[in-house]
Formats: structure tokens, sequence, C-alpha cells
């Protein structure tokens, strides 16, 4: 009953963000603001960050007022805090990221609404310390970040053969990297949704082809024992 | 892990307690916590409220600077301005704000918005800019719908030839000496360009550009006229529908 994180804790915790219970690629969550705005991949890994500041700030904030918040209605609570800290982000990123802030329009009120955030509220921060919080918080974010900025890469790079267009609007002077020769004459899917849902489901399939991979080789191969292999633990 | 949180609140919930305490000590603290983060929301508002201003004016002007070059005026474009009701020459249908400039107290040009009803996927809205002698300075192209990768290199910033985007054809134009049959694409024998795969978007472009430059170039003295003139034309009915 130690107040402070243990190794394993915190590699759990981190595991489980990036890489196991990934909010894209295994929860298959907030798929809305996924398909919407991974056409490039600055927009999607900065409507992962302002996530991520969401994320965080919602987990810190309930984890320590866990005490006060009564289990009945603890829903209505949580709500009206990640409403105020998405007003907040809101405002913050239309004062200091304005042209981005246009781009990303709608999508930065609806993290409201993005189950990741409550999900992750309900799940993890009404039940743990808020230093444990705020990590899984982050990492959750982060495991978003990689997943939506990957997937925002190879749609611009099939759709257009670009990478990094948009970065302007966040670093001026930067400029976008043409990576496939001007005359590439560009595959539309890849911008439209149905390419979104496309490439999703291959990096789904890929991430599964690795986990099967990596479980396999971890077992010894089945010497000659007539017990039928376990199954794979749920998680 | 830690102090069973949710286990002590299951715990007190059955507790004695009859319902109108219940419920009155919930909208308390539901009260306190409303409390609470409206007040980091006022604080957060009050306090990010002078920078948005400034970059929505500033964003404002950058789209100003895109279709009129900021040497050709010295007033203080954004307090000059003058709202026009709905113009079908425009494509308007809400009231829009004309812009203009002036250079030592010369009428220098007019950036207004006009709408493209037409486009592949409903409106496109254009600022253009126009002088007094009725040159196109400049047309952006400010929001629209048209079909990612196809039609939407009407947005220099998603049109593949950077150098010379499609939009620039317009720069420079001296309305009055194109004529009618001119302002279509090349595919319906006019003078505009276009690119393959759409050309839905182009011609509803052309033709909203030539009909507000048009409009601005006939209606000029109305639009340039200072603010109290101006408003008094503006309150004669139907004044912008008039030929």
């Amino acid at each position: 009953m130690e107040p402070r994180m243990t190794r394993e804790e915190f590699r759990a915790i981190a595991r489980n963000g990036l890489w196991q219970q990934n909010t894209s690629l295994v929860q298959v969550l907030g798929l809305c603001p996924l398909l919407a705005m991974t056409t490039n991949m600055v927009n999607g890994a900065m409507l992962s960050l302002a996530t991520i500041l969401v994320m965080v700030i919602a987990n810190v904030a309930v984890a320590s007022l866990r005490r006060w918040i009564p289990h009945e209605m603890r829903i209505p609570v949580f709500i009206l805090i990640i409403a105020a800290l998405v007003t907040v982000v809101d405002l913050l990123f239309n004062a200091w990221f304005h042209a981005l802030y246009v781009i990303l329009g709608i999508f930065i009120p609806l993290i409201t609404t993005n189950c990741i955030v409550l999900a992750r509220v309900e799940a993890f921060a009404a039940r743990n310390p808020p230093l444990h919080s705020t990590l899984d918080g982050l990492f959750m974010g982060i495991g978003m970040l990689w997943t939506l900025s990957l997937l925002g890469a190879l749609r611009e790079l099939i759709a257009g053969g670009t990478l990094f267009s948009g970065i302007d609007l966040v670093l001026p002077g930067a400029s976008a990297l043409q990576v496939f020769p001007e005359s590439y004459a560009g595959f539309l899917l890849a911008a439209l949704p149905p390419g979104a849902f496309i490439l999703l489901g291959c990096m789904i399939a890929g991430k599964n082809w690795l986990d099967a991979r990596a479980a396999a080789r971890k077992q010894p191969p089945p010497i000659a024992s007539g017990h039928a292999a376990p199954l794979a633990e749920g998680t | 892990m830690t102090d069973a949180a949710p286990g002590t609140s299951a715990v007190r919930a059955p507790a004695p307690e009859n319902a109108l305490g219940m419920a009155l000590r919930f909208a308390l603290i539901l009260f306190l916590f409303v409390l609470f983060f409206t007040s980091i929301l006022a604080a957060v508002q009050q306090w990010t409220r002078p920078v948005i201003e400034a970059s929505l004016a500033e964003e404002k002007m950058r789209f100003i600077n895109e279709v009129l070059p900021p040497e050709s005026f010295d007033n203080d474009l954004l307090a000059d301005t003058l709202v026009l009701p709905p113009a079908p020459e425009l494509g308007t249908k809400a009231p829009g704000t004309v812009y203009r400039a002036r250079k030592a107290g010369q009428d220098a040009a007019l950036v207004l918005e006009a709408v493209a009803p037409d486009g592949y996927a409903g409106e496109i809205r254009l600022l253009l800019g126009i002088s007094a002698d009725g040159v196109i300075t400049g047309v952006r192209v400010i929001a629209h719908q048209e079909t990612p990768g196809l039609g939407d290199y009407i947005d220099p910033r998603k049109d593949k030839n950077r150098k010379n985007p499609w939009i620039n054809q317009f720069t420079g134009l001296a309305t009055p000496q194109i004529s009618e049959s001119e302002w279509r694409v090349t595919k319906d024998g006019g003078r505009f360009a276009y690119r393959a795969g759409a050309t839905v978007t182009p011609r509803a472009v052309v033709a909203a550009v030539k009909k507000a430059a048009h409009f601005a170039v006939r209606e000029k003295a109305r639009l340039f006229a200072p603010a109290a003139e101006a408003s008094g034309t503006g309150n004669a009915n139907g004044a912008a529908h008039d030929p």
C-alpha cells in the first residue's frame, strides 16, 4: 500500500497505453475524429496532442477529486470536468494555434464526447492515485498520438506523395516534404474516409501479426506433450 | 494498490439517508463542482480573449493581404468597412462585409466576399480584391467542400502547382477589358485553364468571380462611399438589387 509507484506498475501502464490497450488499434475508440483528422500527419498529431492534454488533466483532476465524487453521480461530474477542460484547451488553441484551430474545427470541442477520455477517467482515474492516473492519461494519449500520426503519414503519402504537409501551421517557416516526385498522380482513396478505414484495418492486422509472432517466439515449440496450446490470455 | 475509493462510496451509499437528504447532498456537490470549473473557464476566457481577438484580426488581415498587396493601401482596412445586404451578384445570402482600401485619401481597391453557389459539393466562398479601376488584385478561396485531391486545387494551399497556383489566373485581369465569352474555362471556349478531373469547380469559381468583379465595377461609387453616406444608401430599400 505504498503511495509511490513501483517499476512494474509504471511498465504496465506504459505497455497498456502504447501497445496492449492502444486506443485506436485495440480498443478502437474515437473513430470519428480518427477518420476526419488523419488526412495528414500534422493534423492527426495535433488532434492527438489536444486529446493528450485533456486526458492527462482530466485524469489528474478525477484522481485527486475522487474522494468527493459520490459514486452514484460520478458520470455527470466526470463529463463536467472533461467538458470544462476541453473548453480550456479549445480556447488555448484558438489563441495560440489559430490556423490549426480553424482546421481542427469542431473536432476539438468533440473531444468531450470522445469515449477514450471518459473511458480512462471511469476505468482508471476513478480507482487510482493521481500519479498513476497522470501516466495512464499520458501513455494512452501517446498511444493515440503514434497511431494517428502513422495513419496520417500513410494517408498523405499514398494520397499525395508528401509528408508533414501543413507543418507550417505549427512551425512557421517549415515546409512539407515531397517524398514521391511531383509527377506522382496520387491515390485519392487514401485521402477519403474509406481509405482511412482500410489503412486502419491494415494497421490492426499488422499489430495482431506482430503480437502473434511475439507470442509464438516466447512459447517453446510444442514438445510431444498431448496438451492443446493454451488460449491466448485475454486482456 | 491504494485505498479503495469507489469501494468506500459504494459502502456509504446504502447508509440510512432519506431521498430528500440525498438529493440535496448531490445537488450541493454538483453545484460546487460546477462553480469551481465554471470559474476556471471564466478565468481562461478572460485571459485568452485579447489574444483570440488579435489572432482573428490577424487572420482576416492575412487573407486580405493575399488578395490585395499591403503596399497598395495605407488606411486601416478592418475599420473602413461597409456592410452589404445580400446581393445576387455576389451570391451572398447573408450580409457581407466590404473592406475599402484607400491610399493617400484616394480610393484604391475593394475587398469583398463572394459565394459560388454551384460548386461540386455546395458553396465555395471566395474573397476578391479589385482595384478602383477594375483590375482584379487577387482571389482566394476561404471555404469550400470540394473533393480532396480533385477539385480542391482552387485553394492554393492544396494546389500541387506551388509556383503558379490555379487561382492566380485571376490576378491582374482588367475586368472591363474581358469579353463575356472569355469568362469561361478553356473547355467551354474561355480563357481560364482548369485541371483534369474537375471542371464543375473551376466553372463555378470563374462564374462567381465574373459576377462579383462586374458588380464591384458597376457599384464602385456606392461601395467606396464613406461610412456615413454609405449607410444612407444602404437604408434605401433594395439598393443592392437595382441594376
